[in-house]
């Protein structure tokens, strides 16, 4: 019994933080219909600046705490600023090219702020554990738990749940479903779809950012850390169906649960448990399993 | 389609590059072994892009190819060079054989990504199983020709040198005429609209496995050079960005000439070198820079500078936003 409890916890944990970062992926795909390959990057950058945060604050003798709120900060504003700045200087010049293109577009970036993150943290692992110890271990049915780690499933609850509710129940969040749904007929009705763009991708940024801000204190950062999450959230956001805030949940889930069964059970599958379940999804439900079907063009 | 050279022509061109490399200094040499290996692997995923699909998982093949050919090697002491790239090109086949008909549906996004999920469960696979070395991977032995064996480095890198320009050109010479012929006019359609193309009475599907098999040939085959020129073999073979790269390469050719592959693959190798040389840890910031130029100012690759298309530009949406293909009502 405990064994199946320790194998949903770690799933569960493991879904939360995946699950920020699968949101802004798919967020950033349904608005733009781009497929972002620099999202692993974006992770990779939060985690480092929310690093160089938690260093500095402890450096001062300031407690954990505000290392914690420094880190979120820190990483929101910088993150949103790249984001603006890469959706208006960049990728502006690629719309209404091929999507294939423009993943290629998006390849190149990850290119450049793999060597860039190199360039800034050098290439040695960084480590940033002040705030881990924020929230002590917690006791959990017989099972011990460091209570950061248990913290992190709320707070992944808390910002899907804000998500879903700006989308549907206030009025920036019906535009930009408008422009999901149609940006031509957006445009006619006076919608500033351009804008909606540069806000859509630069939250993208920010939520790949957040996700990498707080799992800093509970990993290692160093280079190669990007390519291993985009790999990841790709499969959950393929599962869950592209463009759907639902669908990423569910997908955070399984592949959560997934990883946690295969390293609690077998240890030698772990990648591959998750893409065969990415697989099996797009044998059977290329859409997604959360996507309508979409009429297809002649 | 427009006129190009004749095949004959080309054939004399490839065996004056081929000995060319004997006046080639020892470091240019392995520099083109790899850029031909990788020229082919390209070249593959040029074929297939004719039918609107990019492959992101050639990585797959690539390692199929190698792992193969190791693995034979080591067990039966298999080392002529030329049964190698065999050996390799029928390991990357009989896997295109298998996957090519099973995603042939998908189009676009869903096509990339299914390819690179099934290169990274490969991927994953080899990493976990220690019978393969793991994440480390093993060493082969040097490679030899028709019995004859290098002990000489500088006549082992042109052995190797030789090879792959020569299989690399007879690939680029065949792809040509497969680009002339009515085979190849059809998988262009496909890419402009593939349910016109069954409305006409060919199968979309069975082009696209065609054109899949031909580009994981060419990857197996590739990976039997990767290796036979590293001696080494691991899994990042099959890693993604390993074939990030290769799609790079593709891309920076486009699919206006077969030759502009061997020009854009030579052009990578030189341009990492010279990173290396000069700037050892930003050669993938000069890559993506490198690679964002291209699809802004040349976008139908470096071909289309000395190739004038006959149609105007084609208009962004050559790929529908659908994921289903095929399956004509």
């Amino acid at each position: 019994m405990n064994f199946f409890l320790t194998i949903i916890l770690d799933g569960l944990i493991q879904a939360s933080w995946l699950f920020i970062v699968a949101l802004g992926l798919t967020l950033v795909f349904g608005v733009l219909k781009i497929l972002n390959i620099a999202h692993g990057s974006f992770y990779a950058l939060g985690a480092y600046i929310a690093a160089t945060a938690v260093t500095m604050v402890a450096a001062r003798g300031l407690p954990p705490s505000v290392g914690f709120v420094a880190m979120l900060l820190s990483v929101a504003l910088i993150a949103s600023a790249v984001g603006l700045l890469l959706e208006r200087g960049l990728l502006k010049m690629f719309y209404g090219r091929n999507e294939v293109v423009l993943l290629l577009v998006t390849y190149a970036v990850f290119l450049i702020l793999e060597d860039v993150t190199k360039l800034i943290w050098g290439v040695n692992p960084i480590y940033a554990t002040q705030p881990y110890e924020l929230f002590g271990n917690l006791e959990f049915a017989g099972l011990y738990y460091v209570g950061y780690d248990l913290v992190l499933i709320p707070i992944s609850a808390v910002v899907g749940l804000a998500i879903w509710f700006g989308l549907n129940r206030t009025v920036i969040g019906k535009i930009v479903l408008a422009v999901i749904h149609n940006e031509e007929m957006s445009v006619s009705m006076g919608v500033r779809v351009n804008r909606v763009y540069a806000i859509a991708f630069a939250f993208g940024v920010l939520l790949a950012a957040l996700a990498g801000a707080l799992t800093a204190p509970k990993i290692s950062m160093q280079p190669g850390l990007s390519s291993d999450v985009i790999i990841l959230s790709f499969a959950i956001v393929v599962i869950g169906g592209l463009g759907s805030v639902e669908g990423a949940a569910v997908g955070a889930i399984l592949v959560g649960l997934a990883r946690a069964a295969s390293v609690h059970l077998m240890p030698q599958a772990e990648l591959f448990m998750i893409y065969l379940i990415m697989a099996a999804v797009l044998m059977f439900r290329p859409e997604g399993l959360f996507k309508r079907e979409t009429a297809r063009r002649i | 389609m427009r006129k190009g050279l004749h095949p004959l022509v080309m054939i004399a061109l490839v065996t004056a590059v081929t000995l060319f490399g004997r006046v080639l200094p020892t470091w240019t040499l392995s520099l083109a072994t790899i850029a031909a290996s990788n020229a082919l692997i390209a070249l593959g995923i040029v074929v297939l892009a004719r039918t609107g699909n990019v492959s992101f998982g050639q990585g797959l093949f690539f390692a199929a190819g190698g792992y193969g050919v190791a693995l034979i090697a080591n067990a039966w002491g298999l080392t002529d060079a030329v049964a190698q790239v065999i050996v390799g090109a029928a390991c990357g086949g009989l896997l295109g054989l298998v996957i090519g008909p099973l995603i042939a549906r998908y189009s676009g996004i869903f096509f990339g990504m299914l390819t690179l999920a099934l290169s990274m469960v490969f991927y994953g696979a080899l990493v976990k199983s220690t019978a393969l070395g793991g994440s480390d991977g093993f060493n082969v032995g040097r490679p030899s020709l028709f019995g004859m064996s290098f002990t000489d480095p500088r006549e082992a890198d042109f052995m190797l040198y030789a090879v792959s320009v020569i299989v690399t050109g007879f690939a680029g010479i065949a792809a040509t005429i497969l680009f002339r012929s009515e085979f190849g006019l059809a998988s262009l359609a496909v890419r402009e609209n593939n349910l016109r193309v069954e409305y006409l009475g060919l199968s979309a599907n069975r082009i696209i496995s065609i054109n899949f098999l031909i580009a994981a040939i060419f990857a197996g085959a590739s990976g039997a050079f990767a290796l036979m020129a590293q001696r080494h073999i691991d899994p990042q073979f099959a890693y993604w960005t390993t074939s990030g790269e290769f799609v790079f390469v593709a891309v920076l050719a486009g699919n206006q000439s077969v030759a502009a592959v061997f020009v854009a693959s030579m052009a990578l190798e030189l341009v990492r070198s010279f990173s290396n040389l000069y700037l050892p840890n930003t050669w993938q910031l000069v890559l993506g820079v490198f690679l964002l130029g291209v699809i802004l100012f040349l976008p139908r690759g470096i071909g289309s500078l000395w190739i004038r298309d006959r149609h105007k530009r084609r208009i962004s949406a050559t790929v529908p936003l659908t994921a289903e293909r095929g399956a004509a009502p």
